[in-house]
């Protein structure tokens, strides 16, 4: 009898099924490979910026204490209320008064590496709370850069000596800087601080995010849902997915021909910067937001309008809410490219010296990464730490805006 | 090629009548010259192989053939009279009268409440809270879901089983008090006990509502309608009772199709 062995079971059957499973295992090995590779990339970049970073966080500092009984510098509390009252300290002789105490308690070498701003400090304590002038204070008050850099072992040997010998009297320490959350740009980096950029940056995206979002959101769901197709529309869609590669610059050199010669005094200024970003973030949304329109199964659309919703109705009750998550996620990807962005925000000019904080869209203001770009370029070693630390505060600021998208996201998404 | 109508039917009220009524998708026609009346005491179904143009007719009579933009009618379609492809003709009030049930269930994903609350809403057939749960109480207990959600109004569409989704969908429509239901193979998906719930359903509606389906399924139109329509290669083929299509035919197509010759 001629057995038959169905083709299955067959020798080479088996070896087949051998390799198969073994490029399935190979696979696996190179996609978890490629996975673990990345998870030790960032956790590298992570650990190098904050190992940096944190000594941006600090500053070299010394203690002074103040005897104002003996000072002689009178504060009216209603007085410091006012906007001139940093002005009116001056006046009365406040830095002569912290710099005669600094010698007296650091000697006078000592004292000249007092950093040449650090009477604004104690000018900052009294006007928050002028009782303390009935008594006497001890401040830790900023260095100079040179000492500062003396105190890392650079900079020159005179101030590594006078550095060395302070520190050895433990009158000098590095603590950790608070203010550097609450100041703004300076040219000493013992004096910088993040707030400016951070407080533009947020008035910037505020700008984006109100500009593009419902502009992009718009312009897709006509598109989807209304706009004909034939060669004008595809033209509109070739010209989007363009827009949305185009090097950021150009959109810098847009802002620059175009939003800066319709309002030529708001050079620097969030509003402007906003716009221009805004242009760059309009296409990512746009995109992504038709995608999503088009992921909103038709028979939803045809049972709205099987019950006799208007087009407008069935779009703002029902292909909208179910495309939001989608679009949201768009969203994320483009807001957090913006705030990214450095080059287009060079071009309107919001890389200027920016030392206060900016009061609102129209005021001269820098962002995040210009502001990281420009003391990337300064001289001065005490620049690469805070760098860093501005880095972070940057990522920070993106962790927060992304983790808010993301939380709206998972809220509006509907189960099926 | 004329459709051969049965001359033994009752003369009855035509809520709706279509007359030479064509379809064109592009240059393609898809419905050739029919001409049909549809009743509110009957259930009227249409029968036919697969792409012979039932569902494509089903759809000129509440103008969602208007959603797809080379679709283009001629002839005349009426309800009460009056010319639905008229250019003055507001569809979402057509709409609002001739409503739809969908082959796929296809709920909101929103509660099971808004499902059927939308449409009232948005048409305003309700004032205030206490006359909307009256209308969706209505409707539900009409679709014969009422036992099986009044607990649980607040749960979404979409987690309800097909047969009930299904349902759901029929009270959506009947929420806003059409004259017309257009079913369009409304049991394709479901099992054979959800299957006889809707045909049940659809027995206990007859009468209130002008009901159309369209079905694959012969045993279905058999159970449900009284008038059936015949459809082949876009042409109504044959129009009459249902008894008398399916035990007496007139057309050899009509004959061939139900003894299972092809379709």
């Amino acid at each position: 009898m001629n057995e038959r062995v169905a083709p299955t079971r067959t020798a080479s059957f088996e070896a087949r099924l051998q390799k198969r499973y073994a490029a399935e295992r190979r696979f696996k090995a190179i996609g978890l490979g490629a996975i673990l590779f990345s998870v030790a990339v960032l956790l590298f970049l992570l650990a190098t910026m904050t190992l940096n970073g944190i000594g941006g966080f600090q500053r070299v500092e010394m203690d002074v204490p103040i005897d104002f009984t003996q000072a002689g510098i009178a504060a009216d509390p209603t007085m410091m209320a006012q906007p001139g009252a940093v002005n009116s300290l001056q006046a009365q002789g406040l830095p002569e008064v912290v710099s005669f105490y600094a010698s007296q308690a650091l000697g006078e070498e000592a004292a000249a590496e007092i950093g040449p701003d650090a009477w604004r400090d104690v000018a900052a304590a009294i006007i928050a709370d002028p009782s303390i002038l009935r008594e006497t204070v001890t401040f830790s008050l900023p260095t100079s850069a040179d000492l500062a850099s003396g105190y890392s072992g650079e900079g020159s040997a005179e101030m590594q000596a006078l550095a060395q010998k302070l520190n050895d009297e433990g009158k000098l320490a590095k603590n950790f800087d608070p203010g550097f959350l609450g100041r703004s740009d300076a040219t000493n980096p013992q004096q910088v601080g993040i707030w400016g950029a951070l407080k533009g940056s947020m008035l910037t995206m505020l700008v984006t995010l109100l500009m593009a979002f419902p502009i992009g959101v718009l312009a897709a769901l006509y598109l989807e849902e209304y706009a004909p197709r034939n060669r004008w529309t595809d033209l509109i869609e070739v010209s989007i997915n363009n827009l949305a590669a185009v090097p950021s610059i150009i959109f810098g050199l847009l802002g620059l021909a175009v939003f800066l010669t319709l309002f030529p005094s708001y050079r620097s200024a969030p509003l402007i910067g906003g716009m221009t970003l805004a242009l760059m973030t309009m296409p990512v949304i746009v995109i992504s937001g038709r995608n999503a329109i088009k992921a909103v199964p038709p028979s939803i659309r045809d049972g709205a309008l099987a019950i006799g919703a208007s087009p407008v109705q069935v779009v703002f009750h029902h292909v909208l809410p179910l495309a939001l998550p989608g679009i949201l996620t768009g969203t994320i990807i483009g807001m957090a490219r913006a705030l990214g962005e450095t080059a287009p925000l060079l071009m309107i000019g919001m890389r200027a010296f920016v030392a206060t904080p900016p009061d609102g869209l129209t005021s001269p203001a820098t962002v995040l990464p210009v502001q990281i770009f420009l003391w990337s370029d300064e001289i001065d070693r005490g620049f690469v730490e805070r760098t860093s630390a501005a880095i972070i505060v940057l990522l920070l600021f993106l962790l927060v805006m992304n983790g808010l998208a993301i939380y709206l996201r998972n809220k509006f998404e509907k189960k099926w | 090629m004329v459709t051969v109508v049965h001359e033994n039917l009752e003369t009855t009220d035509a809520k709706m009548r279509a007359r030479d009524v064509s379809v064109f998708y592009g240059d393609k026609k898809a419905i050739d010259e029919v001409s049909i009346d549809i009743p509110t005491e009957y259930v009227t179904a249409f029968i036919g192989p697969s792409g012979c143009g039932k569902s494509t007719f089903l759809r000129t009579l509440n103008r969602m053939n208007d959603t797809i933009p080379s679709a283009r009618v001629e002839g005349e379609i009426t309800l009460d009279g009056d010319d639905i492809y008229r250019s003055k003709m507001d569809v979402v009030q057509l709409r609002a009268r001739v409503g739809m049930v969908f082959q796929k269930p296809n709920p909101f994903p929103k509660s099971i409440y808004e499902n059927i609350a939308y449409g009232p809403k948005i048409h305003g057939l309700a004032e205030g809270k206490e006359e909307l749960d009256a209308i969706v109480e209505r409707s539900l207990k009409r679709a014969g879901l009422w036992e099986e959600v009044k607990d649980r109004l607040q749960d979404s569409g979409t987690a309800l089983s097909g047969g009930q989704q299904q349902r759901l969908c029929i009270a959506r429509a009947i929420a806003v008090d059409p004259e017309v239901i257009l079913m369009d193979e409304p049991c394709s998906a479901l099992d054979p006990i959800a299957t006889a719930k809707i045909e049940e359903l659809i027995a206990e509606l007859n009468g209130r509502y002008a009901i159309v389906i369209v079905t694959h399924s012969m045993q279905q139109a058999a159970r449900v309608s009284q008038r059936t329509a015949f459809f082949h290669l876009g042409k109504m083929v044959e129009y009459g009772r249902t008894s008398d299509i399916f035990t007496n035919p007139l057309e050899q197509r009509t004959q061939d199709y139900i003894t299972g010759r092809y379709g």
